[in-house]
């Protein structure tokens, strides 16, 4: 059978052109670029290379980019490195929505003295930005705040965000884990201070990520024991990843076109076909200001695991916010932050393409997914017959 | 993705009797919209007194599906007095196992099939009821109920008890609790062995329960309760409530978010809010819904 994969917000195929790339890197350039030896000081050229092709696509200085081992840890990076900088203030202000990366840090944080600020969303899943102005004072170290979300691909205006905490003094990280490779962005022209991605989102491997720091930008090292990235995360680089993850942003730039293009109109497809041919089916998240390649559905009376089940029996892969997928008891925390009801969290069902999505996978799913819906519907309680 | 075995799968994409029976003997519902499955069993007995006849209708995962579609199987031929007998562990073993996450599902088919035996008794109320005080707001869950699955499964961890039953798995705050509970019946089984009833008193400093209010005190003990007991975990689900009235014993309430829109809030919430104001405020207080002020828009951002 094949395999359709509209989960990429979960993780991506690696590039070919990223994989022929990383190849040498395992048996044959297998050096230590720390080494005196030409054999292993040729691997810091490449690594060299992949910073250039990194801070290309993010509009910024090669100096100005850590390598790390994944968006997580950029993000832990960045949040507790900020506050060990800055040991005075002691407020953090954030969203309901932010990935657990980031949320589950500045509540831990809360959990050691810590002011923590959780700003809301509207229905559609927007900021107030009225709201984070009035939050930010004199004691606020830090303003973290996704760039998309993962879940409903909502984009946030990022840029006005770094404006207002860079007008108050405020260092502003955002994970943009999401965005990357999905949406134009300059960090040259952005008052962002620090930002953080993942390799496995835009197809380069898992296991890599970057941390952009602005230069200036007073961070405390991470991880000690090593002079790799200047002294701001020590530990021997993972060169294949590091060299895919340069590659896959060099692609990512060529393809940005193409994904706010072709990706825009297939999901297009998909959503409009999906909303008009399931009854009960409803959008969650701004239409206007998304991610081109998610849709978020809620399909009412049926549940998120049950239609994730029935479509992974077709070889379709998705992912859903609902309780059952994700181990624990409540459905997803976004969705709620938004007011959606728990009716239609729990039969949620997020789609994300990427540039590899063809129109027959789109028009075979839509050709499936009634079907799927009223099965379930057939089962549930709730709905007449 | 869970591991489920070829039973749970084979159930799941082709359940076994469902459906609803017209003229049931028996019905049980169980569970709701908003805590992500939901069950109706009904069932239809002999001239033998035995059942010849069941169906399911489920909300819910791969696996409360599942569930359902075995319970309907299994006690077909069986007598009332052994359909009784059923625990959610002989359900979850018919199925060759269930994740451990997974395994409330079994305790939702056990507990439609006490409703519906219930109602069957007694023509009383199909709905589950909640007996005993409610230690899980977030969930709706008794003390009985996080007991019994405690006894029957026997359980020695809070993550446990949250797997078989959920209490615990919302907003946290009843973790106390159920630790409590486990000790305490954990303790009674080592005593008196399987199958006692480990009966347990919970004693609970209730301010000027059993004396007599004056109405204004019983109001703000209501609000109080409402305050501290039951909002915060509303809020959890993204949802509120809000005092409307009180008319006598009569309290009048209205949800704001999840609540509101829930077509069954009166099995999940009404229940919930008004045993913990019997155990906090007065025995004699029942609750009723404020439905039209319900319909107002809510505030999300509560
Ligand atoms: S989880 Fe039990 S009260 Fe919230």
């Amino acid at each position: 059978m094949k395999t359709i994969y509209f989960d990429n917000n979960a993780t991506t195929k690696v590039a070919e052109e990223v994989f022929e790339e990383m190849k040498p890197l395992f048996c044959e350039l297998y050096g230590n670029p720390s080494s005196m030896h030409t054999f292993g000081g040729q691997i810091s050229r490449k690594i060299r290379q992949a910073r250039e092709r990194v801070a290309g696509l993010l509009g910024c200085e090669p100096s100005e980019i850590i390598f790390t081992s994944c968006g997580t840890e950029s993000d832990n990076a960045a949040i507790k490195g900020t506050l060990a900088a800055v040991p005075n203030k002691r407020k953090i202000i954030t969203t309901r929505v932010e990935h657990p990366a980031v949320l589950t840090v500045c509540r831990e944080l809360g959990n050691y003295g810590y002011t923590v600020v959780e700003l809301g969303v509207d229905k559609r899943g927007r900021l107030d930005l009225a709201e984070l102005e009035e939050a930010i004072d004199d004691n606020t170290a830090l303003v973290t705040i996704m760039y998309a979300n993962n879940e409903t691909g909502v984009v946030f205006p990022i840029d006005k965000v770094a404006e207002l905490a860079a007008g108050r003094g405020v260092v502003f990280h955002t994970d943009a884990v999401q965005a990357i490779g999905k949406i134009p962005l300059n960090l040259a022209k952005s008052s962002i201070d620090l930002l953080s991605l993942s390799g496995h989102k835009l197809h380069a491997p898992k296991g890599v990520g970057v941390l952009y720091v602005r230069k200036g930008t007073r961070i405390s090292p991470f991880m000690l024991g090593g002079h790799q990235e200047a002294g701001r995360r020590a530990g021997t680089e993972n060169v294949p990843g590091i060299v895919g993850l340069g590659k896959a942003c060099e692609l990512a730039a060529e393809n940005l076109e193409k994904e706010n293009s072709k990706v825009k109109y297939l999901r297009d497809k998909l959503e409009g076909a999906m909303l008009e041919k399931c009854p009960d089916s409803r959008l969650n998240g701004d239409k206007d200001n998304r991610l081109p390649n998610t849709s978020n559905i809620s399909f009412e009376y049926i549940e998120g695991e049950a239609i994730l089940l029935m479509l992974d029996k077709y070889g379709i892969c998705a992912s859903s916010g609902s309780a059952c997928t994700s181990g624990s008891l409540e459905p997803s925390h976004v969705l709620r932050a938004m007011g959606v009801p728990f009716t239609a969290a729990h039969g949620s069902i997020r789609f994300s393409l990427s540039r590899y999505s063809t129109e027959a996978e789109v028009d075979y799913t839509v050709e499936k997914m009634p079907g799927i819906v009223n099965r379930l519907r057939e089962l549930s309680p709730f709905v007449a017959k | 993705m869970w591991e489920y075995t070829d039973k749970v799968k084979e159930h799941f994409f082709n359940p076994h009797n469902v459906g609803e029976i017209e003229d049931a003997d028996g019905i049980g519902e169980v569970g709701s919209l908003a805590c992500g499955d939901a069950l109706k069993l009904t069932f239809k007995l002999d001239e033998n007194g035995k059942i010849c006849d069941a169906k399911f209708k489920t909300f819910g995962c791969a696996s409360a599906i599942a569930t359902s579609s075995v319970l309907t199987d299994m006690i077909k031929g069986l007598t009332i007095e052994e359909a009784a007998k059923v625990t959610n562990k002989d359900i979850a073993d018919y199925l060759g196992g269930l994740p451990e996450q997974k395994m409330h599902c079994s305790v939702m088919g056990r507990e439609a099939l006490e409703a519906a035996i219930e109602n069957y008794r007694t023509g009383g109320r199909k709905k589950h009821e909640l007996e005993g005080s409610v230690v899980c707001t977030c969930f709706g869950v008794t003390e009985t109920e996080i007991e019994k699955v405690i006894r029957e499964n026997n359980l020695t961890a809070v993550e446990q008890v949250t797997n078989y039953c959920k209490a615990g798995g919302g907003c946290g705050g009843c973790r106390g609790e159920i630790e409590k509970i486990i000790e305490k019946t954990q303790g009674a089984l080592q005593v008196t062995g399987y199958g006692t009833r480990g009966e347990a008193v919970r004693q609970t400093a209730v301010p000027g329960k059993g004396c007599k209010l004056t109405n204004i005190q019983k109001i703000q003990m209501i609000q109080q309760t409402i305050n501290e007991q039951i909002r915060p975990a509303l809020r959890a689900h993204g949802g509120n409530i809000e005092l409307i009235d009180v008319e006598g014993n009569k309290v009048i309430v209205a949800f704001r978010g999840m609540c509101a829109q829930c077509r069954l809030t009166e099995v999940t919430m009404k229940d919930v809010v008004e045993a913990k104001l019997r155990e906090f405020v007065s025995e004699e207080l029942f609750v009723e819904e404020d439905k039209d002020s319900a319909q107002q828009p809510h505030n999300h951002r509560g």
